[in-house]
C-alpha cells in the first residue's frame, strides 16, 4: 500500500495505491489522519483509481475519516473508483455521505 | 469438472492478501470473469478478516480454507477455532459490529452475501464457527445469452 498526496489550495488529493484490507488500515487510518492534522483544508478527495482491492474494512476506514472531517467542516469525496472497489463502495450505500466524483 | 484445495493459515491479516489471491487462481480452471474474480476474492477476505478480528480478537489461531469445484460451482468453506458467535442471526444483519470502536463497518457477511450465490454460517465443533459459501461461474454469461 502506497499513499501519494497533493495540496491545490485548500483541497486534498490523496491517491491509495494498492491493496487495502485489515492489514493496511491502520497505515492508511495513520497517514490520512497525519495529514488532516497537517493541512488547512476545505475538502479532502480520496483518489481510488489505483486502489485495486478494498474489503469492508476500507469502509470502517472511510467511514471513520469522514467523521473526523465531518467536525471540522471538511467534506471528503472518493474519486474514480475501480470496478471491483466500486462495488462494495456502492453495496454499503457510502455515497450518500462521501460522495463519487468522476 | 472436479476439483478440490485446503489452505491452513496462521491467523494474521498479512496472510489475507494471500487466501483470497489462492482461491481466486484455484477457480480459474473455471473461466471466471474479472468480475466474478473479484466477487470471491472479496467475500474471502471478509471471511477471513472476521477470523483475524472477532474469532480470535488478533491472537494466535489457525484458520482453514477448503475449495472445491462441482461442474460450474465453486464451494468455499472458511473454518475457525475461535470464540464463536454467540447469535449468528444477528451477527449477519447489516451494520452489526461487537467493535464500535473500532471503526468496523459490519458489512463483512452483507458482502459474502451479496457477493456469493449462497452463504452459511454454522457453529464449529467444539468451537469456532464454519462459513460456507458458493458460487456459480458463467450466469451472468447465461443470462446475457438467454436474452
Amino acid at each position: 500500500m502506497n499513499i501519494q498526496h497533493r495540496l491545490n489550495g485548500t483541497t486534498l488529493h490523496v491517491g491509495l495505491i494498492g491493496e487495502l484490507d485489515e492489514s493496511h488500515a491502520a497505515f492508511v487510518r495513520e497517514h490520512l489522519d497525519e495529514m488532516f492534522e497537517k493541512c488547512k483544508i476545505s475538502e479532502a478527495i480520496i483518489d481510488m483509481s489505483e486502489l485495486s482491492f478494498m474489503d469492508s474494512t476500507g469502509i470502517g476506514v472511510l467511514i471513520g475519516r469522514y467523521k473526523a472531517l465531518k467536525n471540522k467542516g471538511v467534506r471528503l469525496f472518493v474519486e474514480r473508483p475501480s470496478r471491483a472497489v466500486d462495488k462494495v463502495l456502492s453495496l454499503t450505500g457510502i455515497y450518500k455521505i462521501i460522495p463519487k466524483i468522476c | 469438472m472436479e476439483n478440490n484445495m485446503s489452505l491452513k493459515i496462521k491467523a494474521i491479516s498479512r496472510n489475507e492478501a494471500f487466501a483470497r489471491s489462492v482461491v481466486g487462481a484455484f477457480c480459474v480452471e473455471l473461466n471466471p470473469t474479472m468480475d466474478e474474480i473479484n466477487d470471491i476474492k472479496t467475500a474471502v477476505s471478509e471471511a477471513v478478516t472476521n477470523c483475524i478480528v472477532h474469532a480470535y480478537d488478533y491472537k494466535d489461531g489457525e484458520i482453514e480454507i477448503n475449495a472445491d469445484i462441482q461442474g460450474s460451482c465453486l464451494h468455499i468453506e472458511i473454518k475457525d477455532f475461535g470464540v464463536g458467535i454467540d447469535d449468528i442471526a444477528k451477527a449477519r444483519q447489516p451494520f452489526f459490529t461487537t467493535k464500535p470502536d473500532e471503526e468496523r463497518s459490519g458489512m463483512g457477511f452483507t458482502v459474502m452475501e451479496s457477493f456469493m450465490d449462497t452463504l452459511t454460517v454454522e457453529k464449529n465443533s467444539p468451537c469456532g464457527t464454519i462459513v460456507k459459501m458458493s458460487k456459480t461461474f458463467g450466469m451472468n454469461k447465461r443470462k446475457a445469452d438467454e436474452k
